[in-house]
């Protein structure tokens, strides 16, 4: 898959056609047991872009999100249905090993959530289960990690102090930093900021802008201004059902569904 | 004048200051009661045992009666070389299971597990030794170390257990989350994040065992047997200091009773040491500040 992306500064507006399709979702419906949490989504993630995902609480924007690397599996009485697909190949095909896939997707949770182990080894663990590294280069990889965390600076003196020694704003670039270890092609927040100051909001806001010149970044948030920050399209999630999904600046200024714009405009929700 | 100080609300406000004060004190008095028998209890061993105490304890094996001095050197290291056999049978299987329970742990089978833990947490240890004194003894025809072990050894299995099920239940879903969402597989996450945030716990639920099994007697009374001499081969019958206290405060001889206290006080102090050691060594240095 080629991709005619071209480097954009961080933050300019870009065009759709720019960028290849990277997550393709049709006709998916999910449901914990009876209750169907998602009904009908399609949606098409583009590559290196930052997709917004918003909408009330219980909408199903983060249920959707786990879909994308089927971390919903985890919960007892599941079941999905549709078809996502990631570079056009079904992820929830059968023979889709599920450890691979979800090395190619990535996951930031809404609290930062480090192991109870040192700063170092939060890094060193995924890297480590898939053997990508050992002794000097493993050194050199989380050290690269961390850097694209934008958190060496502050923990390099501190690599094996405990994780936990750490502000809530590295903590979660911490956790930003443990996914990039291994490389990922797309990057899942559920709602990255919801537990941190507004300073650590913003640095972490500034790092979604530099990593999505390499990654794919699909986020949930509560908060529309940070939608309309960072990024280029946002769907906006009610009752399980996508309402709307198009560039941020038309859902924000512009959106087509009354739904949208009594939602964007604070109207409910 | 409406409000704080009004003549009925004063003194239902004094009323309930006095059943305040009333439940305060029968709360403290009945920790004192709680706590006394555990002083005293400390206390006499204590007193008791300080004047048995010497080099010679530690060093020297039993004499006959009528000679002084003597120790039992053999019953200390045989006592240790119990727990160690009965740790190896213990734990594997009591911190296993306890994952088992906590990680997959929702259905029939798992909850016949449990109930069966809880009953055989509460079977006198004397049934214990006797099923492994058929089970071993018989079979092998001879008391020994290795049957003593296993008597110890199952009578850990279900403190472990179920402790270990408690404290990995504790364990936040969002560590869980974040191991599977980096690629990592269920068993990988159990042992490198579960248990690792669980340690604290479970080292708890561990010594809470070990403490138990150290001070039984009647379970090795069927299995390990005594012996007044050197045994540290498992195949052999094998001292251990609740058997020789035992033995020695039945017989009537002043020395006897003197060595018997003495080892009391050497028991409690071992299971003192292992608790502080154990702690000492797995500490945690990365709590998790919540």
């Amino acid at each position: 898959m080629i991709s005619t992306s071209i480097a954009v500064q961080p933050g300019s507006l870009r065009q759709q056609g720019d960028h290849t399709a990277k997550v393709e979702v049709e006709h998916l419906n999910f449901y914990y047991g009876r209750f169907q949490a998602l009904k009908d989504v399609n949606l098409t993630i583009r590559e290196r872009q930052i997709t917004a995902l918003i909408g009330p609480s219980g909408c199903g924007k983060s249920t959707f999100l786990r879909a994308l690397n089927r971390m919903n599996e985890i919960i007892e009485g599941a079941r999905t249905e549709g078809q996502v697909r990631l570079d056009g190949e079904d992820i929830y095909d059968r023979d889709v090993d599920v450890v691979a896939l979800r090395r190619r997707v990535g996951m930031v949770f809404q609290r930062p959530n480090p192991f109870p182990m040192s700063v170092f080894e939060n890094v060193a663990y995924a890297p480590r289960i898939h053997g990508l590294a050992r002794g000097p280069d493993l050194e050199d990889l989380v050290e690269e990690s961390l850097k694209r965390a934008a958190l060496w600076d502050e923990v390099k003196d501190k690599l094996k102090g405990s994780a936990f020694a750490l502000s809530g704003g590295q903590q979660q670039r911490l956790c930003i930093g443990r996914v990039l270890a291994v490389d990922p092609e797309v990057v899942l927040m559920d709602e990255p900021c919801s537990a941190l100051d507004p300073l650590s909001t913003l640095r972490i806001e500034e790092l979604m802008h530099e990593l999505q010149q390499k990654y794919t970044i699909v986020i949930v948030t509560h908060n529309m201004q940070q939608a309309a920050r960072v990024s280029q399209e946002t769907g906006f999630f009610l009752h399980g059902e996508l309402v709307e999904f198009g560039p941020s600046t038309t859902i924000f200024t512009d959106p087509t569904d009354k739904r949208t714009e009594d939602y964007v405009t604070g109207r409910f929700g | 004048m409406s409000g704080l100080h009004a003549g009925r609300s004063r003194l239902r406000h004094l009323r309930r200051r006095a059943a305040n004060s009333v439940m305060w004190v029968v709360a403290v008095l009945c920790v004192l009661a709680a706590i006394l028998p555990l002083v005293l209890v400390l206390y006499y061993v204590i007193a008791q045992g300080a004047s048995g105490i010497n080099l010679d304890f530690f060093t020297k094996l039993p004499k006959p009666v009528g000679e002084p001095g003597g120790g039992m050197a053999n019953a200390i290291v045989g006592s240790l070389i119990l727990v160690g056999l009965a740790s190896l049978v213990g734990l594997p299987i009591g911190i296993l299971g306890g994952v088992y329970l906590a990680e997959f742990g929702n259905n029939r089978f798992a909850w016949t597990v449990r109930f069966l833990a809880d009953v055989l947490s509460g079977v006198p240890s004397i049934v214990v030794g006797i099923f492994i004194w058929a089970m071993v003894v018989v079979p092998t025809h001879r008391l020994s170390g290795m049957a003593g072990g296993a008597a110890l050894g199952v009578m850990m299995i279900p403190t472990v257990m179920r402790t270990t099920e408690e404290l990995v239940r504790l364990v936040p879903m969002s560590l869980r989350e974040a191991s599977l969402s980096l690629g990592a597989t269920h068993w990988r996450t159990v042992f490198k994040v579960v248990l690792v945030a669980a340690k604290g716990g479970v080292v708890t639920g561990i010594l809470l065992a070990v403490s138990r099994i150290a001070g039984e007697a009647a379970p090795l009374l069927l299995t390990a047997g005594s012996s007044p001499f050197w045994s540290t081969r498992i195949d052999q019958p094998m001292p251990s200091l609740p058997v020789q206290i035992f033995t020695y405060a039945i017989q009537p001889y002043d020395d006897w009773h003197r060595q018997a206290w003495a080892a009391a006080l050497v028991l409690v102090s071992l299971v003192c040491v292992l608790s502080v050691a154990a702690r000492y060594v797995t500490r945690g240095r990365f709590r998790m500040v919540r």
